[in-house]
């Protein structure tokens, strides 16, 4: 990394910014595996549908915009789990948090990747689930567009609940409690801008929210996350 | 508390140590206690027995003076936990914390309560124990948000980690609140099912108003006292090793 004492403060922060993108991506590029796994989730979780209520194309329908959001959600869960964990078992986490540049700033960085490697797959994996929950034309393209923001915003949500609960040891069940109820509203949206346009009606206004309450998430998140790792690393 | 502000009255500065605090209220819990007893029963024994029936729901609505007051304070809770977390994080003060923690469980069970209460009266209103109504949709998340901060409090080992931490979910959580409950009020909306009607709270008889102000009146003071005695009980259980507490505890009086 670039030394902080050489640089003007402003161009050390985005070097640092960089730095952390830059090396989460590559972490998560070298463990694929793990990056797989929400998609292979998400996917196995759309067969358990048919399988549990019925394979009659005209009632999956019905359900598909609800059940794909409510998938992709769980999906975006159960990976906000490791988006601190690895980083504080092996330190690094405790070197950001000590590093002059603003926490907030990196932890920024940290969600951008990390909804790039899991919130990102899963918008471009859902039209497939589309067709095995035989989704309306018409829902497509919202169904994209809303997962699009609304995977942003749950990437951003759950980092907090991360944050909160990575010094925890088996945090991964509190995680999901504390994070659920302030998935809600997203889900509400981005499901309904599904439905709106399979009963053709224009989804843009709930797009519109989905997209303030990306924006709102954005504005919040990174510094409550910040003030809560320096919680869990120093007590 | 690092630097001294002279705009701010000494009581307040006592209300500030967990010892003041103790001693300062010491004295209100009797008032309290016979307040909110007296009101409770009032109310009780009023809305029970002597507000007249309603003309559609016969005696079923009593119920009322139970569930409005406790819904009334599940809300408000919420906001003094948060707010006590907020005060506990930005001034570091000792005090706050234990209010937040102490608000938590109490907040959750009224919370509970007028669920509980809720489902009760739907049964013969709406011909069932449940709804996916707006208002009730929201007291649910509201009591998943309560859960939460409880839950958070008691996964972490230390105590002053465990305070900051739940402090931040409860802050995060009050952001958030609005948006839950627009949302789900829009998501209602959308889904509303055209079966149940629900009764729309018209202007209530003032017989029947008067009862639940009291009703209203005797569960905030009751919620005042359950926090105090909850507060007190964690500042002896944080300071049991002080003299103060010792002293208390040998001589057997405050």
């Amino acid at each position: 990394m670039a030394s902080p004492d050489a640089a003007p403060p402003e161009l050390a922060t985005a070097t640092a910014f960089r730095a952390v993108l830059t090396r989460d991506l590559t972490l998560a590029f070298r463990h694929r595996g793990d990056m797989a796994n929400p998609l292979i989730f998400f996917v196995m979780v759309a067969t358990l549908v048919p399988l549990g209520v019925t394979p009659e194309s005209g009632q999956l329908a019905l359900l598909a915009p609800g059940m794909i959001w409510v998938m992709a959600l769980l999906a975006s869960l159960l990976s906000a789990e490791t988006l601190f964990l690895a980083d504080h078992r092996d330190g690094s986490l405790e070197q950001l948090a000590l590093s002059p540049q603003p926490l907030w700033l990196l932890v920024l960085a940290k969600i951008i990747v990390h909804w790039l490697v899991t919130g990102l797959p899963l918008t471009l994996l859902s039209p497939l689930l589309g067709v095995m929950l035989s989704l309306p034309q018409a829902g497509f393209g919202p169904l994209v567009v809303s997962l699009l923001l609304g995977t942003a915003a749950l990437s951003m949500i759950g980092a907090i609940g991360a944050a909160l609960t990575v010094a925890i040891p088996r945090g991964g069940l509190l995680l999901s409690l504390i994070v659920m109820p302030l998935y809600m509203p997203v889900l509400i949206f981005g499901a309904s801008a599904v439905q709106l346009a399979v009963d053709g009606i224009s989804p843009s206004g709930a797009l519109a929210i989905l997209g303030a309450l990306l924006a709102f998430s954005c504005l919040i998140s990174p510094f409550a996350t910040a003030g809560a790792l320096r919680v869990s690393l120093h007590g | 508390m690092a630097r001294t502000r002279p705009l701010l009255p000494e009581w307040f500065h006592r209300l500030g140590s967990p010892k003041g605090f103790y001693q300062m209220t010491s004295s209100w819990m009797p008032w309290l206690a016979v307040t909110a007893a007296v009101l409770l029963l009032v109310g009780t024994v009023w809305g029970l027995g002597f507000a007249p029936q309603d003309a559609k729901q016969g005696n079923s609505f009593r119920i009322i003076y139970i569930h409005v007051p406790a819904a009334f304070l599940a809300l408000a809770g919420y906001y003094v936990m948060a707010a006590a977390g907020a005060i506990g994080l930005v001034w570091k003060m000792k005090l706050a914390h234990m209010v937040m923690k102490a608000a938590a469980p109490l907040g959750a069970a009224l919370t509970l309560i007028s669920l509980v209460t809720g489902s009760l009266w739907g049964k013969p209103t709406w011909g069932t124990y449940w709804v996916w109504d707006a208002r009730i949709t929201s007291m649910l998340v509201l009591f998943f948000l309560y859960l939460g901060v409880i839950a958070l409090h008691y996964a972490y080992t230390n105590g002053e980690a465990a305070s900051k931490a739940s402090a931040v979910l409860a802050l995060v959580g009050t952001a958030n609140i609005p948006i839950i409950y627009k949302s789900v009020d829009w998501w209602y909306t959308l889904h509303q099912p055209a079966t149940i009607k629900l009764t729309q709270a018209p202007s209530m008889h003032p017989d029947m108003f008067y009862p639940l102000l009291v009703m209203i009146a005797g569960f905030y003071c009751f919620y005042a006292l359950v926090l105090l005695l909850n507060t007190r009980s964690e500042i002896l259980h944080r300071e049991r090793r002080t003299r103060w507490v010792l002293d208390m505890a040998e001589g057997g009086r405050s």
